[in-house]
């Protein structure tokens, strides 16, 4: 839905929260930053595919190039950041609207305010995070949101065990491909164990052609008694994937205790310490070296103990994050009532800065906090 | 006055296979006047009123309410209209128009059987040809929306309106989703329909505007159509 135009008191209100924010994130060592409200769409698309489409506004710019309306912060202030090299530490904080498509009859709004921070390059990301995470909190205590719920999960643990795991190098690159659709992701655990539907004769043949002698002529040769050879795609391309698929087919079946332990790591829930524990007790009874990554949750806990947030007792759900595009580590969201419009949420990105640039990849943590869902949130209350 | 209106398509094997499905239901339709004007004489229930358009227009037209009643072909319906279940009812599939939209590759690809493997040759084209798989269409809607199902994320769509066939071998793009009703124009431009790449199996219905105004002539004659057509249009 559109939101309404803001005036009069609600106006007075908002600006007042954002003007206290930008005050805090400001004092914290923050440093202002406003991008643009449009950018080049080709950058979305890149990122994100042809799905952006859906969820974001695209259009004709004038002179053939599609542009996008912004719909988050973090892609336009990191790039940005790089453009001034990416091998520094930097803290930027952020305000204004964000654009949105939304589904037909969704109550989510087309456009809202966000106001937020970046933190690249944090020698300490444990460190970063508990920094992050407490400046949130207290943003949100600052502008009235009380007693909100905070989720939090972890992708760096998943992808931690896929990595830890004994298993072929494809399926490992398959699983971690999928990790963000939890359907497929599924599917392809189970058909790991089980084996998949048997294989067509047209399968049957190409796996068989790879270990002929001249593979590549023996797949041209079966390529072209099913059509003309046409198009982009090259017959070397066909000969790369069949070798792939050989190679998938020969692989042998995951141990079933091996599917139990990723789908039960991915299960544990509960207050964060508990879940420490129980990921702990997992990893360790299956012989699988997890240390590197529960070490960094431990530091996390801690790093927020330090800076007096309740660490241990906050909700942790190993399963958090997956539909969150880009994450891949700690997440976390604050909700009140209504778990549809959260006030707040946040994750760590280091991959996503490879995508934009940086080589190597560098430590990226952001969060944002949307004044508008606390403010309606205290009218409410 | 007309009470109530129905749009109709206005041309070729649809316009025809429509007139007929309501003459054999006892409503008689006459295009008024020369051929060019777009209205027409509906007889046999009153207070209906035919107005003829093009059939790509049907649904917008369903969609903002100026029609009560439309016909037009489902893919239509479920590519043109946002939220269409929220927006349209179908009281009748007509049993005829039929034609599936499918995913179609070169049928040389004999590594791409499925949509999954789609997504893994999508991923491989960035990776060997550094851009992104394109994928020609002009249903943008349902393409997006079925990829996203089958969990295909990194592809481009290119609009194509006629022709769609042609595009790999012209190299506008690598892949296609377009309607067929035999199959024998795919096969003939050397494509090969996805063994999970159908997407709608599509017809001619007779749709109910939800967004319509629905006043008490409306409804009685809606009553009466359905009366007529042995078909619950309420």
């Amino acid at each position: 839905m559109t939101p309404a135009t803001r005036l009069g008191p609600d106006l007075a209100a908002l600006d007042t929260a954002l003007a206290g924010l930008a005050r805090l994130f400001d004092a914290a060592g923050y440093q202002a930053v406003s991008p643009p409200h449009l950018f080049a769409a080709e950058l979305m698309l890149d990122l994100y595919g042809e799905d952006i489409r859906s969820r974001a506004f695209l259009f004709p710019g004038g002179g053939g190039d599609e542009v996008c309306l912004r719909p988050d912060f973090t892609v336009p202030v990191v790039l940005a950041h790089g453009e001034g090299g990416w091998a520094r530490p930097a803290r930027y904080a952020y305000q204004g609207p964000v654009f949105r498509r939304q589904a037909e009859g969704s109550r989510r709004p087309v456009e809202y305010i966000q106001a937020g921070v970046e933190n690249l390059g944090a020698a300490d990301p444990a460190a970063a995070e508990a920094e992050v995470l407490a400046l949130i909190l207290e943003g949100l205590r600052a502008i009235g949101a009380s007693a909100p719920k905070v989720t939090t999960g972890d992708l760096g643990i998943v992808f931690g065990l896929l990595d830890a795991l004994d298993m072929p190098a494809g399926r490992r690159a398959r699983l971690r491909r999928h990790l963000w659709r939890p359907a497929r992701f599924h599917a392809l655990v189970s058909e790991a164990v089980a084996g998949g539907p048997p294989p067509t004769s047209r399968r049957t043949a190409l796996i068989a052609a790879v270990a002929a002698p001249d593979p590549l002529a023996r797949i041209e040769r079966l390529a072209a008694t099913e059509g003309e050879i046409l198009g982009l795609r090259e017959i070397e391309d066909i000969a790369e994937r069949a070798a792939a698929l050989a190679e998938a087919a020969a692989e042998p079946p995951m141990p079933a205790a091996q599917a139990e332990l990723i789908e039960a790591v991915l299960a544990v829930t509960g207050p964060a310490a508990e879940a420490l524990l129980r990921l702990r007790d997992l990893t360790a009874s299956a012989g699988v070296d997890l240390g590197r990554q529960l070490d960094a949750f431990a530091r996390r806990l801690d790093a927020m103990a330090a800076r007096g947030l309740d660490a241990g007792a906050m909700a942790f759900d190993a399963d958090f994050g997956r539909n969150l595009e880009y994450y891949d580590g700690f997440v976390f969201e604050v909700t009140a009532a209504d778990p549809a419009l959260p006030l707040a949420g946040g994750g760590r990105y280091d991959s996503m800065t490879a995508r934009l640039g940086a080589r190597p990849e560098v430590p990226a943590f952001g969060a944002m906090i949307r004044p508008e869902a606390v403010l309606a949130m205290r009218g409410a209350g | 006055m007309a009470a109530l209106t129905l749009g109709l398509p206005s041309k070729g094997r649809l316009m025809e296979a429509t007139i007929a499905w309501f003459a054999e239901r006892g409503i008689a339709i006459r295009r008024s006047g020369s051929g060019r004007e777009y209205a027409a004489i509906a007889e046999g229930v009153d207070g209906l009123e035919v107005v003829m358009l093009a059939a790509g227009e049907i649904p917008r037209e369903l969609d903002r309410g100026r029609i009560h009643l439309g016909v037009t072909g489902e893919d239509l319906i479920r590519e043109k209209i946002a939220g269409w279940e929220s927006r349209v009812r179908i009281p009748a599939r007509m049993g005829f128009g039929h034609a599936d939209l499918v995913v179609a590759v070169p049928a040389w690809w004999v590594d791409v059987e499925t949509m999954a493997d789609l997504d893994a040759a999508c991923a491989q084209f960035r990776a060997r040809h550094g851009t992104a798989l394109r994928i020609g269409t002009k249903y943008h809607v349902l393409t997006r929306a079925f990829f996203r199902l089958k969990g295909v994320a990194d592809y481009r769509i290119v609009d194509s309106q006629g022709a769609t066939e042609a595009g790999p071998k012209n190299q506008s793009f690598e892949a296609l989703v377009d309607i067929t009703s035999s199959g024998e124009t795919l096969s003939a431009n050397h494509l090969r329909v996805l063994a999970d790449g159908l997407i709608l199996q599509s017809e001619a219905c007779l749709c109910l505007s939800l967004a319509a105004e629905w006043g008490a002539d409306a409804t009685a004659a809606r009553g009466r159509l359905g009366a007529k057509l042995g078909l619950a249009l309420g």
